[in-house]
């Protein structure tokens, strides 16, 4: 019997599989047996959530190898690790962590200012931060399994968040409405592969799972990102800078599953603690901007 | 008759669309009331832990095993297989299950996603080998009574089992366009 391992099947197919979840971002052992406990599908393993990362300035890179096995070790979910947008060391060196997911992330420092990883060389799936449709087809060309669409991480401001899912989906519904000699020019202004953009015509849906990320910090803001069309959300800052995570992280989960449901949803927003202070997005000059990197 | 889909995390719309596909109606399954309203039950694969929590916050443990011990038929396909076997091993503590098929699971059993493969396997009453997915999959172990294995790996390791009206797969028959073993499920 040949068993092939690695397949583009096996790669976006584990995306298919954290569906309708919240996979959290994490930076000890303690916080990811929380998450965990709370129901997270997956954890995020980082030395320093985007809210740290934005208020301590410098080079942001990827975590301490050392760090992330005794993430993995001490969990049963499967966990991320974030690499620097074309740091293709840092991702040969994760993916032999035997980690199940790497973030090629715009949270970090970028390494490359011209290139993105070229990820179908890995055996270990990738997910890639999108602004627009155009950016989300170049990541699937490059061999994204996975999409997040970016938000600003480390506000908790879901506003970004909101304007990236409703441009990507959009944009999409907008390439359905399209004949077929338009979608030759709609190839063009995307920057994106002509045969790519007309499967997603075709299905009204990108070709794999699509979460929101980048400043969702309550329930509510789950079950928003959720009811406007995206399949799950990361939840970087928003849990673990709040006054109670475990119980915050737990109303998400919940929130995120029953996102169509106002009655639950009003249930596990209760008596959940502060929210993390948050940053408005308004207030934040152009460079300190993290959705602005990859391209 | 109408096929319920657990929709509390997970790949609920692929089994969706292949019985949509089939002309089969179906519902998704997020609370007890749902419940009532189908005839049979898949749970779908996702995250095992998530699952069950979900389970047990909204009280659909119990229902569930009441409508299956009354001939409800179920399908679990790797995280919905766990949830349906009598002990979990390599799990959390306490995790939840439904107990309700007399066959352990292990957890991630192939290890982590890099271990993720597909495969061609003989399924006991299929015509030809069905195209398998396996993603951090479970294996079954140790089939007891009524409970017999209907696939195996080669190294003689369960990934499919049948015990009366219920049907656990380790592997993903929704990620593919071959529809037989869910009309095996129809015709339990």
């Amino acid at each position: 019997m040949a068993i092939e391992k690695s397949t583009w099947t096996t790669k976006a197919g584990l995306a298919q599989m954290l569906k309708g979840g919240v996979i959290m971002d994490v930076i000890d052992v303690e916080q990811a047996k929380i998450a965990e406990d709370a129901g997270a599908v997956a954890v995020m393993a980082l030395e320093r959530v985007p809210a740290d990362i934005r208020k301590q300035g410098g080079v942001a890179r990827m975590s301490d190898p050392d760090l992330i096995v005794r993430i993995k070790e001490s969990v049963t979910i499967p966990v991320m690790a974030k690499a620097r947008i074309g740091h293709f060391v840092e991702a040969q060196i994760l993916e032999s962590l035997g980690i199940d997911y790497i973030d090629e992330s715009e949270v970090l420092t970028p390494a490359d200012n011209e290139f993105h990883i070229d990820k179908h060389r890995y055996k270990i799936p990738f997910v890639n931060g999108c602004k627009n449709l155009g950016e989300a087809l170049r990541r699937i060309t490059e061999g994204a399994a996975m999409l997040r669409t970016k938000g600003e991480a480390g506000t908790g401001d879901v506003a970004v968040a909101v304007f990236h899912a409703r441009t990507v989906l959009g944009e999409i519904r907008r390439l359905q409405s399209m004949s077929e000699d338009e979608l030759y020019s709609a190839a063009k202004n995307l920057q994106a592969p002509y045969e790519l953009v007309k499967q997603v015509a075709q299905a009204g849906r990108l070709p794999v799972v699509n979460f929101a990320a980048g400043g969702i910090a309550t329930p509510a803001d789950a079950a928003l990102m959720m009811q406007i069309g995206v399949d799950g959300v990361f939840v970087g800052s928003g849990i673990f800078k709040s006054g109670n995570p475990s119980v915050r992280a737990k109303a998400i989960v919940q929130a995120t599953t029953h996102y169509q449901d106002a009655h639950i949803i009003a249930e596990v927003s209760k008596n959940i603690g502060e929210a993390m202070v948050g940053i408005n997005i308004s207030s934040l000059p152009q460079e300190q901007l993290l959705a602005n990197r990859g391209w | 008759m109408i096929v319920g889909i657990l929709a509390l995390q997970g790949a609920f719309r692929e089994h969706e669309e292949m019985l949509t596909r089939m002309g089969i109606p179906c519902l998704q399954v997020r609370l007890p009331r749902d419940l009532a309203k189908v005839d049979r039950l898949i749970m779908p694969g996702g995250e095992s832990t998530t699952i069950g929590k979900l389970l047990v916050m909204y009280d659909l443990i119990e229902p569930i095993r009441q409508r299956v011990l009354a001939g409800m038929p179920i399908w679990g396909t790797c995280a919905g297989a766990i949830l349906l076997s009598s002990k979990i091993i390599d799990g959390k503590a306490d995790q939840p299950s439904l107990h309700l098929m007399d066959i352990d699971s292990r957890r991630n059993a192939f290890g982590s996603q890099l271990d993720s493969f597909e495969a061609d396997v003989n399924v006991a009453g299929l015509d030809a080998p069905f195209h398998t997915v396996f993603i951090r999959a479970p294996i079954l172990e140790n089939p007891q009574g009524d409970c017999h294995a209907i696939a195996t790996l080669p190294d003689g390791r369960v990934v499919a089992a049948l015990q009366g009206h219920m049907l656990a797969t380790s592997f993903h028959p929704e990620l593919t366009l071959d529809d037989r073993i869910h009309r095996l499920f129809l015709s339990l």
